[in-house]
C-alpha cells in the first residue's frame, strides 16, 4: 500500500471529510527533495495504520496549494477533522517522521 | 566486522562503496538524512564529465543504485562516535540504533547549507524564505525574489528562478563571482535579474511571511529596502565534524585535516569529498576522492 494520491477536487472528501487524521504529501516532480521524500512517505503509510496518508501532485492543484499557503515544497500537513494540525516543510527521515507525527 | 564503515551517503561515501564492492569488499554506508547528499537539490548538473545534462536527483538515485547493487548495504542511520577497539585492530561504530564494528572507516559527511544566521531566518523559513531554488521556484511564479551568494548554486538558482518570476535579484558580498562563468554570462543576459553587489542582507522583513530584505552596501553603508516575495539563500556549506575530533584533526572551518591522499592523522580513518580540506568542492572531486579513499582503506586492511 502507498500514499492515495488525489486531486484538489477530491481533497474535501478525503482529507476535510476524514474521519481518521490524514497526513498529506504535497509534491512536484522538478523537487528532488520531494522525490526523496515520498517513497518514506508511501511506507509511512504502512507501517502507521492509525492515519490515512495522501499525496497532491502541487501542479496540478495549485488552487489547493495556494489556499493552503503552500509555497514551499515538500510539505507535510497534518489534519484532524479537517483541520491542519501542524506542518513540516523539507525532507524528514522516517524515524523523524514518526516522531513528527506523534506530536 | 565489517570491513569499511563509510559515514555518508552522498556522491563521495557512494563512490567510495562503489570501489569497495568491486574490490571484493563489504561496505556498509550509514546516512543520517537522504542519500546523495546536496546534490539532490540541483535541477541540473551539466559540468560532471561525460554526462551532458543529469537531475540531481537522477545522479544520487543512479549513484545509490549502483552502489547497491554492486552489495554494498546503506543503513538510514545517524553515526554519533567513532572510537578505536580495545585491542587497536579496528574501529566501534555507534549509531544511534547499534553499534558495529569495522576495519576502516571513511568519513564522508559532506557540508549542510550555511544559514545567514540573522533574525526571523528560522521563523520565516517555509515561509518565503528558502534554501532550495528548485524545490520552491515555481510557487513564486510571476513574484520578486532575491538570491543571495556568489557561487555555482547561487548562479544557477537565480537562473532557474528567472525563468518563472518576475523579477530576480542577486545579491552577492563582493563584485566578482565564484560562479563558472558560462551560466554568469547567461544570467548576465537576462532582463528580469538584477544585481546588487558589494552588499549583504543585514534584515529581513515580514511577520507571518517574508515581505522584503534590507541590504546594506559594504562600502558606503547605505541601507536600503528591497520588497520580495521570496528569498533563496545560497552561501555556502558548513561541515559538521565535531563529533570526530579524537581521531582526526579540523581546520578553523570545520573541515577535516586531508590532503589528496584522504588519509587523515588516524591510521585507517580515511575521510572524503566535501567535508575534507580542500579547494575545489565538486561532485566530481568528491567521486574522485571516494575511489581513493576506498582504495586506500582497501590497502590498509589487506596489509
Amino acid at each position: 500500500m502507498a500514499a492515495l494520491q488525489i486531486t484538489e477536487e477530491q481533497f474535501e472528501a478525503e482529507v476535510l471529510k476524514s474521519d481518521k487524521p490524514v497526513l498529506v504529501d504535497f509534491w512536484a516532480i522538478w523537487c528532488g527533495p520531494c522525490k526523496m521524500l515520498s517513497p518514506i512517505v508511501d511506507q509511512i503509510a504502512d507501517e502507521v495504520p492509525e492515519i490515512k496518508v495522501v499525496g497532491i501532485n502541487v501542479d496540478e492543484a495549485m488552487t489547493l496549494a495556494t489556499e493552503q499557503a503552500i509555497t514551499n515544497i515538500p510539505c507535510l500537513i497534518l489534519y484532524e477533522n479537517g483541520k491542519e494540525v501542524r506542518r513540516s516543510v523539507g525532507f524528514q527521515p522516517k524515524d523523524t517522521l514518526k516522531e513528527w507525527i506523534k506530536g | 566486522m565489517i570491513d569499511i564503515i563509510i559515514v555518508g551517503a552522498g556522491p563521495a561515501g557512494l563512490s567510495a562503496a562503489i570501489y569497495t564492492a568491486r574490490a571484493g569488499k563489504k561496505a556498509l554506508v550509514f546516512e543520517s538524512y537522504t542519500y546523495g547528499g546536496q546534490i539532490v537539490n540541483t535541477p541540473e548538473i551539466e559540468n560532471y564529465p561525460g554526462i551532458k545534462n543529469i537531475s540531481g536527483f537522477d545522479y544520487a538515485t543512479g549513484l545509490y543504485e549502483q552502489a547497491t547493487g554492486l552489495g554494498a548495504e546503506v543503513k538510514f542511520e545517524k553515526v554519533l562516535s567513532v572510537d578505536k577497539k580495545e585491542d587497536g585492530k579496528g574501529f566501534i561504530v555507534k549509531t544511534g540504533k547499534n553499534s558495529y564494528e569495522a576495519k576502516a572507516v571513511i568519513l564522508a559527511t559532506g557540508a549542510k547549507n550555511r544559514h545567514l544566521g540573522i533574525d526571523k531566518e528560522e521563523a520565516l523559513t517555509g515561509r518565503g524564505i528558502s534554501y532550495c531554488a528548485t524545490c520552491d521556484g515555481a510557487f513564486y511564479r510571476g513574484k520578486d525574489v532575491a538570491v543571495n551568494g556568489g557561487g555555482n548554486t547561487a548562479i544557477e538558482d537565480a537562473m532557474f528562478l528567472s525563468n518563472y518570476c518576475s523579477k530576480v535579484y542577486v545579491i552577492h558580498r563582493r563584485e566578482g563571482f565564484r560562479a563558472e562563468n558560462e551560466t554568469l554570462e547567461s544570467l548576465r543576459k537576462k532582463e528580469n535579474v538584477e544585481f546588487v553587489l558589494n552588499a549583504s542582507i543585514t534584515s529581513i522583513l515580514g511577520e507571518d511571511r517574508l515581505s522584503g530584505i534590507e541590504v546594506t552596501d559594504k562600502n558606503s553603508g547605505e541601507k536600503k529596502e528591497i520588497k520580495i516575495d521570496g528569498l533563496f539563500i545560497a552561501i555556502g556549506q558548513e561541515p559538521d565534524n565535531k563529533d570526530f575530533e579524537e581521531l582526526v584533526d579540523l581546520d578553523k572551518g570545520g573541515y577535516i585535516i586531508a590532503g589528496e591522499n584522504c588519509r587523515t592523522k588516524t591510521e585507517g580513518i580515511y575521510t572524503a569529498g566535501d567535508c575534507r580540506t580542500k579547494d575545489v568542492r565538486q561532485l566530481v572531486t568528491a567521486a574522485s576522492d571516494g575511489a581513493i579513499a576506498a582504495l586506500a582503506a582497501c590497502s590498509f586492511i589487506d596489509a
